[in-house]
């Protein structure tokens, strides 16, 4: 099993350490709950070194990546990053993933560390025919995430720099300590933060001087599940799925129509003939936790089943979001949720469990 | 290091079961609390069901996943301890002073069946390598 470069580090904090997708990855550290409430009043670090990274340049980049990628790559310019998904022919998802514009025809993919390999051989296989270089740049990149409110300030003080005018969804390129480091307005949390890019050395001195002398929370992916839930942003293997479209899982901003790209036939008949199936919020009304997998009913018929769920650590409400068909996915319709053979009732909400505090 | 107390038997499942006036209570072990992690839920059975031994009677959950508990005998439901709906964490604190529930036994020789503290000590030790 693989061991990102600040393993040391996490034994040294005490992490619960388990395996994801093939890396010995820090669960928690103190305390998932802690971790999640760090997050939402100051700031949270992350190491999220497992990620994927795959760099696609060439005459014909933007061209490939705009017949694979479902949203617009031309919407870009330098510096920029979008959100979007690979799709296969009959319109589930290969991964869902940023795209970094590095310069013209020079793009940075960051994947899901579980479906890295997968995504480097669907990009190659669909190559063949275009002038470009396709490069798994994963083990060049070690990544850390800093979210929270107060992660501009930390940041800021941390590198000496400021980073006022790097707006969402942006990146830019510094140096520290005298190596180049990448720095985007970005995360996975619900909250305004950072991802940053950059090699082994940087790592493990900006994870040190973030731990130890700013006192950022170190969390680990516990939290960091329990915070993209929150904030109701998808994860592939849960909401998203190769048997999922991304009009069901409620990602139609990242797909643009209008142009065309693999899987755009299916994705359009579905739009032309109802989605059959939605991802909605979950919420009980009696005590019990819904988990992914739990089974939702009405009058004891199946309609659908939990994709994620979580007792939220800072409210204790027990919520989920359930993909179910779409003719019941309605605001205040009452379900049932099957919780090891005892039926719990629940009301189908919005996915709005956390009102995201990004800076535009 | 984790507490085992002489005088239950244990589940290889990390439940304990306390024979005490032809009655069963039954918790969880302090390994299993500790595995576990910071319990925020405990799903308790009614009162009233009769489980099988081995049979799924509730859970314990931690903010990421839930632990199914198995009933060390089987038996009918004669009590659950409610004061863990309002405080899960004292499972955590200490899992042999709380009950989950109590158990009317079919047949206490079912007890036979389970671990010896020291069978149960080294059961665990064999988990963790």
């Amino acid at each position: 099993m693989k061991q990102t470069h600040l393993y040391d580090q996490h034994v040294k904090l005490g992490a619960k350490m388990s395996e994801y997708a093939g890396y010995q990855m820090p669960i928690e550290y103190r305390g998932i709950s802690i971790e999640h409430e760090a997050v939402r009043q100051r700031a949270g670090v992350f190491d999220v070194s497992h990620m994927g990274e795959i760099r696609v340049l060439g005459n014909d980049a933007a061209v490939f990546l705009n017949d694979v990628f479902t949203n617009d790559i031309y919407l870009m310019t330098p510096h920029q990053i979008l959100y979007g998904m690979l799709c296969y022919p009959h319109g589930g998802i290969v991964d869902d993933l940023l795209v970094y514009q590095k310069g013209e025809n020079d793009y940075l993919l960051v994947v899901n560390a579980a479906n890295k390999e997968k995504d480097y051989a669907w990009l190659v296989e669909r190559s063949t025919s275009c002038s470009v270089q396709i490069i798994d740049e994963s083990d060049q990149y070690d990544e850390i995430a800093l979210q929270g409110p107060e992660a501009q300030n930390i940041l800021e003080k941390t590198l000496g720099i400021s980073l006022k005018k790097l707006g969402f969804y942006h990146f830019e390129e510094q140096i520290y300590q005298g190596a180049p480091i990448l720095i985007s307005r970005t995360g996975y949390t619900g909250e305004d933060g950072f991802e940053i890019y950059l090699g082994e050395d940087s790592c493990k001195a900006l994870w040190k001087q973030l731990v130890e002398e700013m006192n950022v929370e170190p969390c680990g992916l516990g939290a960091r599940d329990t915070l993209r839930f929150e904030a109701a942003l998808p994860l592939y293997g849960h909401e998203l799925s190769d048997s999922i479209t991304p009009l069901e899982a409620g990602l139609g901003f990242a797909v643009k129509m209008y142009k065309d790209f693999i899987g755009r036939d299916a994705l359009l008949e579905q739009k032309e003939n109802g989605i059959p199936r939605k991802i909605v919020g979950i919420e009980l009304l009696d005590r019990g936790i819904p988990r992914q997998g739990y089974r939702v009913l009405i009058e004891g018929k199946e309609i659908g089943a939990l994709t994620t769920g979580y007792m939220i650590p800072t409210t204790k409400k027990p919520l989920g979001l359930a993909l179910v068909q779409s003719e019941y996915a309605k605001t205040g319709q009452m379900v049932s949720i099957e919780i090891r053979g005892k039926l719990v009732s629940a009301i189908i909400r919005d996915k709005k469990f956390y009102e995201k505090k990004y800076q535009r | 290091m984790h507490k085992v107390l002489e005088n239950l038997r244990y589940s290889k499942s990390h439940e304990w079961a306390n024979l005490k006036d032809g009655t069963i209570s039954v918790g969880i072990s302090d390994y299993a609390s500790h595995h576990i992690g910071d319990v925020v839920f405990v799903d308790l059975p009614e009162v009233g069901r009769h489980f099988n031994q081995g049979e799924v009677f509730g859970a314990v959950e931690s903010v990421k996943a839930a632990a199914d508990l198995y009933s060390p005998v089987s038996g009918t439901v004669m009590a659950v301890n409610e004061v863990l709906l309002d405080t899960p964490e004292a499972l955590n604190e200490d899992a042999y002073a709380n009950w989950i529930m109590v158990l009317k036994p079919d047949n206490l020789t079912e007890l036979d069946i389970l671990l010896s503290p020291k069978a149960y000590q080294d059961h665990c030790a064999k988990e963790q390598e």
